[in-house]
């Protein structure tokens, strides 16, 4: 019987970068098929392919051996494909049922009046069928994010698709939310639904699929059945050559404590309050990574310590000195250095040539500035110095930094922050969406920075960057501090449940206790 | 790319203090607003004086008679600064959830409270100024129902000023040489079509900065109109006489007492409007047509992955849009004076923007907010009736008024009201 | 986007900042997009022309009536607009007597459409530069109308009201006050954005025409600064007025050209050369990062807005004090759009601002000899504008038109930030 699905020769090229070389690819019916890949492997660009929302430069698609011409996500779902995007696709202002029905309405002629009741009984029989416990009449700005991604699949679901792209899905999840969703996925695989699960995670490609199929730079690199799996082996088919599972770091040199924050309270722009009564303290010398899901506070906690939002109350010091609502100004002055977690939109003025990039919060002192002049001579000779000491890849310091790869454009970030003298650096997802390379070197950068006495904070969503680069842990859970361990005491499964709300007892008497790292640690 | 806009103003390093900042400020502009009524006018006034407002219509068409309000000026007065002052009170204390209407009202207390006080010792017919606010809206909500098209697709529409003004020329051209307005309203129609069509191509095809496209199209509107209108109309009278659409009185409405002269012994372009204004509602959130366009303007990669076409419905809509800016437009000339003076325009199309933002998007929200600016134009307008003893301000301060409260309400009410998330953005394919 | 891409260059040195190519290649879009633009008002003229319209209705009996009638009303036209702001020929034949030992007057008239279309770039380079400095700081400044009248009031009003003052007093004076005019009623809506979130784009539109009617009642007759029995302001006192260069009737050239240069040199030594500049590109380039780095924003914001009203304030001031030594009703009439065409076809940059202030001055010279040669609306201008600023904010239409290949890295020109409530 002809599989599902089968792409033959999918091959997209962007510019610079050969995102899908010939990949060929075959779903059978009721399989889950996990596509493994480090970030910017390609796995996103075929599934968007397969979707209709990018055009292959050549290639084919067949649907239960049929060949098909999928030009616009339109075609895909008439065709029977799903996708819940690893960004979703739900428009917050409007309520369950008018996303689900949306480019699909029930409505009753001429006008195409909407018939909202009709939709909203049909989500809650699908609700019901898979366990989804979805209102639809709740606006989806109100819903938390694990119940954001039961919406996108019952959209899925409502248009009858037997074949379930998920990209990414467990990017934003607890382990505990995620464990929920691997189960309603079985649930429909069960129901003859064929499901396509792209991830970059080992543990959880194991857990769920049957097959597992490796992409690495635009190409399919492995491809086994789960059960004979071997970890290490596709661990390096991923990467592509033996990785160092943990950064080379000794024993951390605790000195005086640095950052001290006290009570704080920080709202975000919906006048929420994300971050609620957070105390912890960041000493010399040592690594405190913050862990928590996406959207606890973290992002809002950093702003208020970098001087980009507004703290309610509590107190923030570095040194002893308070520093609470301090300018970002002031604070570079006092030594505190920032890696946003949005480089290209806060840390970077992208049609800035890179030598500017590396001034932009210390343009205005010498030997930047001359009273009122801006010095070229020393904005160049730093230019080439960090080009040179953080080796970024650049054809010249005067092309503007958009040119530059995402990770050399991190590494100006970091050349920048680290450029002059600091206390306290704050690192927001620094190597989120980086190759491995680049992702090593700002490891091995923040390690050499803790080691020259240097306080760093590290926020991350990934569990095991938290675990590989961390002396101590800081869990954050809705906006509150709920534990804070010593790195070397915990397991990774122990961090998890607290991240989902667990207090420290319960995690450490649920989960195992820590074991020798496991090989997907660090990727 | 998520959702988020990229929010110039919303400086996250202060949102909440702002917000508070910002409600305080309110709360201190509305106690001013009633201060203001004490100083200007309750002590320009003595206990005798009496205010008449005439509620019956001076035309021939009369509805069933009613008495006019008499009321005595000083007391009326301190009644009104009472309600202002307690708004005030509450926005300081608690605060309004929703500013647009509190502003709103007491615009229209303030305004009331001037009205009361420069009628005080006379009598000015209350009818005719509300009706005339009725027609001094019109084309100023047919710019913002505009925007209210565009933006809700998520195309930002600066170009109205320019749409309305050749809209405005051709209206009075065609029926000019044709000798109806019916066929000036429809060329009128089409040459918005038109101009929104070069909007969306250059706004979606070309992703040309939406302001600049407006910018330019606002330009190219003033030179194409000034010229045409050297070139043929100076010199040949008769292509600028339009004429005026007459009015219609309807039946049975129009002999209601107050509101039917108000609202329905109008002209035909003003029951356009009335009928867009009530269709848009509809179409808007009862259609499929509306939910697609609100998914298009707030999240277009989202209504893109569901198979809607996002061009399709923006182009359709900025199209739509400049089509209604023409109607208001042709208003201008042959709803109203007949006859197309350059630039006469006069910048209703960015007070109809500024209609639209204070309705906060909505098509009901953006005529009561033209209602005010029209009621600021009427009295001005009118006022002038009275003489220089008893409004002894000159007319030219007064004609200030519909912009200051542009700024006003852009001041005091953006940032409170959410545009559609993708708003101006352009929606690139990959 | 995939980040695998390595660029295996390794860094060069400063011989990599590739500027002389690009210059060139600047240059074309601007230039086309100048150039079709003339032809499609050069088709404007002809088909409105009814001369031109009535051959065409005999077109298929004489095909080539029809076109020379065409060619006809352009050359008219163009021909006006030509000598009437360059007038080269005329200056060859006057330099053909002065050579042949004739006198200077008739080289001295000769010269007058060329330094007249010279002396009508002046407050072009100035309102270009204010609406520049606004795009480059992210601020759309579509005020510059408003402004230039606050300044041109402003500074006519300490010409004509302070007599006796030596010239080296008074002068400064006048211009300094039509500087501070226009930066304060520029910086209401830089305040207004900062403080408030008003969007700059309706609050200087809201401004211009509050101007509009404040002056109204200023200089109707009768009003505080009306001329008497006439609703214009009284004359400038020589001593506040910016001297002319020649005698000759009809030359209007004056030192203010010089001042507009010198402005549009510290506008860019300001932009590209101080701190100050790094802050305001910056902020037009990535507001978020510009918060990032440490910048007041508000600060620049309400900063960039009062120097850009003063730079328009400066337009109305030197037109006032140098040209017309009063202001009337109608004074700024049209400057506003001149304005933003000027800075988007000079790409922003004092330079090409400069430059596009000499063509427009050149055109709209030009457009007034056209006028009463050839009966033309000067709106025609205003036309070619429009159409100017749609080819340069969409260079695609262009490259399009003229087959051109896009430049390879050139990014699009972004102007503005957008609503952004």
């Amino acid at each position: 019987m002809a599989p599902v699905l089968e792409l033959r020769n999918i091959t997209k090229q962007f510019p610079g970068v050969l995102a899908n070389d010939h990949i060929n690819l075959r779903l059978e019916e009721g399989e889950i098929l996990a596509l493994l890949g480090e970030n910017g492997a390609g796995k996103s660009t075929l599934m968007n392919i397969l979707y209709g929302l990018y055009e292959p430069d050549e290639g084919e698609v067949f649907i239960r051996g049929e060949q098909v011409a999928i030009e616009g996500p339109a075609d895909a779902i008439r065709q029977g494909i799903g996708m819940v995007h690893q960004h979703f696709m739900l428009i917050p202002v409007l309520t369950v049922t008018e996303n689900v029905m949306l480019g699909d309405e029930t409505v009753s002629t001429p006008i195409r009046i909407l018939k909202r009741d009709k939709v909203a009984a049909r989500i809650r029989e699908l609700s019901e069928q898979h366990g989804l416990h979805v209102d639809p009449d709740a606006r989806v700005q109100s819903l938390s994010v694990g119940v954001r991604q039961r919406v996108e699949i019952i959209k899925v679901l409502y248009r009858h698709a037997n074949i379930l792209i998920l990209d990414e899905p467990t990017a934003v999840l607890t382990p505990q939310e995620a464990d929920e969703l691997f189960d309603i996925l079985r649930s429909l695989r069960q129901q003859g639904v064929s499901i396509i699960f792209i991830s970059h995670k080992l543990r959880e490609v194991l857990e769920l699929a049957d097959r597992v199929m490796v992409i690495r730079r635009g190409k399919v690199v492995g491809e086994t059945k789960t059960e004979e799996a071997d970890q290490a082996q596709l661990a390096e088919m991923m990467v592509g050559r033996q990785v160092a599972l943990t950064v080379a770091k000794g024993p951390a040199q605790v000195g005086e404590p640095v950052l001290e924050v006290k009570d704080l309270y920080v709202m975000d722009d919906r006048l929420q309050m994300t971050v609620d009564g957070v105390s912890l303290t960041v000493h010399a010398g040592e690594v405190l990574g913050v862990a928590g899901v996406q959207g606890n506070g973290q992002t809002e906690f950093v702003e208020a310590l970098t001087g980009l939002r507004q703290v309610r109350a509590g107190k923030v010091s570095i040194d002893g000195e308070d520093i609470t609502n301090a300018s970002p100004r002031k604070l570079v002055e006092a030594g505190v250095a920032h890696i946003p977690e949005d480089r290209q939109a806060d840390g970077l003025v992208l049609r800035f040539p890179v030598a500017d990039n590396f001034v932009i919060n210390t343009y205005y002192k010498p030997p930047f500035a001359k009273g009122w002049r801006v010095n070229r001579a020393a904005i160049d000779e730093q230019a080439e110095r960090l080009i040179r000491d953080f080796d970024i890849r650049t054809p010249s310091a005067y092309v503007p930094v958009s040119n530059l790869s995402g990770g050399n454009q991190q590494k100006v970030i970091v050349a920048r922050e680290f450029s002059r003298p600091i206390r306290l650096l704050v690192a927001n997802q620094p190597t989120r969406g980086l190759d491995v390379g680049s992702i090593e070197y700002i490891h091995q950068q923040l390690i050499n920075k803790r080691d020259a006495g240097v306080a760093v904070l590290l926020v991350s969503a990934e569990l095991d960057e938290i675990m590989g680069l961390s002396d101590r842990i800081a869990v954050m859970f809705h906006g509150k501090i709920t534990a804070v361990v010593d790195a070397n005491e915990v397991s990774k499964e122990q961090v998890g449940l607290m991240m989902a709300g667990s207090s420290l007892e319960e995690a450490l008497k649920q989960a195992p206790a820590r074991s020798d790292a496991p090989i997907e640690a660090i990727l | 790319m998520t959702a988020t806009t990229v929010n110039t103003h919303t400086d996250s390093t202060a949102a909440l203090k702002k917000e508070r900042r910002r409600a305080i400020a309110f709360g201190v502009f509305f106690l001013i607003v009633a201060a203001a009524i004490l100083v200007l006018f309750i002590f320009n006034t003595d206990s005798q004086m009496v205010s008449t407002l005439k509620l019956n219509p001076t035309t021939r068409n009369k509805p069933i008679h009613v008495p006019d309000l008499v009321l005595p000026t000083q007391l009326t007065l301190i009644v009104l600064m009472i309600i202002t002052g307690a708004i005030g009170a509450y926005q300081l204390g608690r605060g309004f959830k929703n500013a647009a209407t509190a502003l709103g009202v007491v615009f229209l207390l303030f305004i009331a409270a001037f009205l009361v006080w420069a009628t005080r010792n006379k009598a000015i017919n209350l009818l005719g100024i509300l009706s005339f606010t009725v027609a001094a809206a019109t084309p100023i909500a047919f710019a913002g129902l505009s925007g209210v098209m565009c933006e809700r697709s998520g195309v930002i529409n600066i170009a109205i000023e320019g749409q309305m003004l050749v809209g405005a020329m051709i209206a009075v051209l065609v029926a000019s040489v044709t000798g109806s307005q019916w066929f000036g309203l429809g060329a009128a129609i089409i040459s918005g079509a038109v101009l929104g069509a070069v909007l969306a191509v250059l706004a979606i095809r070309f992703i040309v900065d939406q302001i600049i496209a407006g910018v330019a199209i606002n330009i190219f509107g003033l030179g194409i109109t000034s010229f045409i209108s050297q070139r043929y109309m100076q010199p040949n009278p008769e292509l600028n006489t339009g004429g005026v659409f007459p009015r219609i009185a309807i039946p049975f409405l129009s002999k209601i007492p107050v509101i039917g002269p108000i609202f329905f012994n109008q002209n035909a372009i003003v029951y356009i409007l009335f009928l867009t204004v009530l269709v848009m509602h509809f179409m808007l959130w009862y259609t499929q047509w509306g939910l697609r366009t609100q998914a298009v303007g707030e999240h277009p990669r989202a209504a893109d992955t569901l198979g809607i076409n996002v061009f399709r419905i923006r182009y359709i809509n900025v199209i739509i849009g400049g089509m209604i800016a023409s109607i208001g437009g042709a208003y201008l000339t042959i709803g109203s004076v007949g006859r197309f003076d350059e630039n006469i325009t006069a910048g209703k199309g960015f007070i109809g923007l500024a209609a639209m933002i204070f309705g906060q998007w909505t098509p009901l929200g953006t005529y009561g907010a033209s209602l005010i600016f029209g009621f600021s134009d009427a009295l001005q307008a009118k006022l002038q009736i009275l003489g220089k003893v008893q409004v002894p301000i000159p007319s030219e301060w007064l004609l200030i008024l519909p912009y200051l409260i542009t700024i006003i309400v852009l001041a005091g009410v953006v940032g409170r009201t959410v545009p559609p998330a993708a708003d101006g953005q352009p929606y690139i394919k990959e | 986007m995939d980040e695998s891409s390595s660029h295996s260059v390794t860094p060069k040195s400063k011989d990599a900042k590739k500027k002389s190519s690009s210059w060139a290649s600047a240059m074309v879009v601007p230039l086309l997009a100048v150039f079709t633009a003339l032809v499609i008002g050069a088709l404007l003229i002809a088909f409105t022309d009814p001369v031109v319209l009535d051959a065409w209705k005999h077109f298929f009996a004489d095909p080539m009536g029809a076109l020379a009638a065409t060619w006809q009303s352009i050359a008219v036209a163009y021909g006006a607009l030509l000598s009437g702001s360059l007038g080269l020929v005329e200056i060859w034949k006057a330099l053909g007597v002065w050579l042949h030992g004739g006198g200077t007057e008739a080289l001295a008239v000769a010269m007058v459409p060329l330094s007249e279309s010279l002396t009508a770039s002046v407050p072009f380079i100035f309102a270009g530069l204010a609406v520049a400095v606004g795009f480059q700081g992210g601020l759309f400044n579509i005020g510059a109308e408003g402004q230039l009248l606050v300044g041109a009031l402003s500074a006519v009003y300490v010409g004509y009201s302070f007599p006796g003052l030596p010239i080296y007093i008074h002068l400064p004076m006048a211009l300094i006050a039509g500087f501070i005019g226009g930066a304060i009623w520029g910086a209401i809506p830089g305040l207004l954005k900062a403080y408030t979130g008003g969007h700059e784009v309706i609050t200087t539109i809201m401004m211009n025409w509050i101007i509009i009617s404040i002056s109204a009642w200023l200089l109707k007759v009768g009003g505080p600064m009306s001329r008497g029995e006439l609703p214009i302001t009284p004359e400038v006192l020589p001593s506040a007025q910016i001297p002319k260069f020649f005698s000759t009737q009809g030359n209007r050239f004056h030192a203010g050209f010089f001042l507009a240069l010198i402005t549009a040199f510290l506008i860019f030594w300001l932009l590209y050369k101080s701190t100050k500049g790094f802050e305001i590109r910056m902020l037009g380039a990535n507001f978020k990062a510009a918060v990032y780095s440490g910048i007041n924003v508000k600060h620049l914001w309400v900063f960039v807005m009062a120097l850009s009203g003063a730079l328009a304030g400066m337009a109305g001031t030197v037109q006032a004090l140098a040209i017309d030594h009063w202001v009337g009703m109608g004074f700024s009439g049209g400057m506003g759009f001149d304005s933003i065409a000027l800075a988007l076809l000079g790409r922003s940059h004092p330079l090409g601002v400069v430059l596009a202030a000499l063509l427009f001055g050149t055109l709209r010279n030009g457009a007034t000899r056209m006028q009463s040669v050839a009966h033309i609306p000067i709106d025609i201008i205003t036309i070619i504008q429009a159409l100017v600023i749609v080819f340069i904010a969409a260079p695609e239409i262009i490259r399009w038109l003229y087959r051109l290949r896009q430049p390879e890295g050139e990014e699009a020109p972004i102007f503005t930030t957008s609503w952004g409530s």
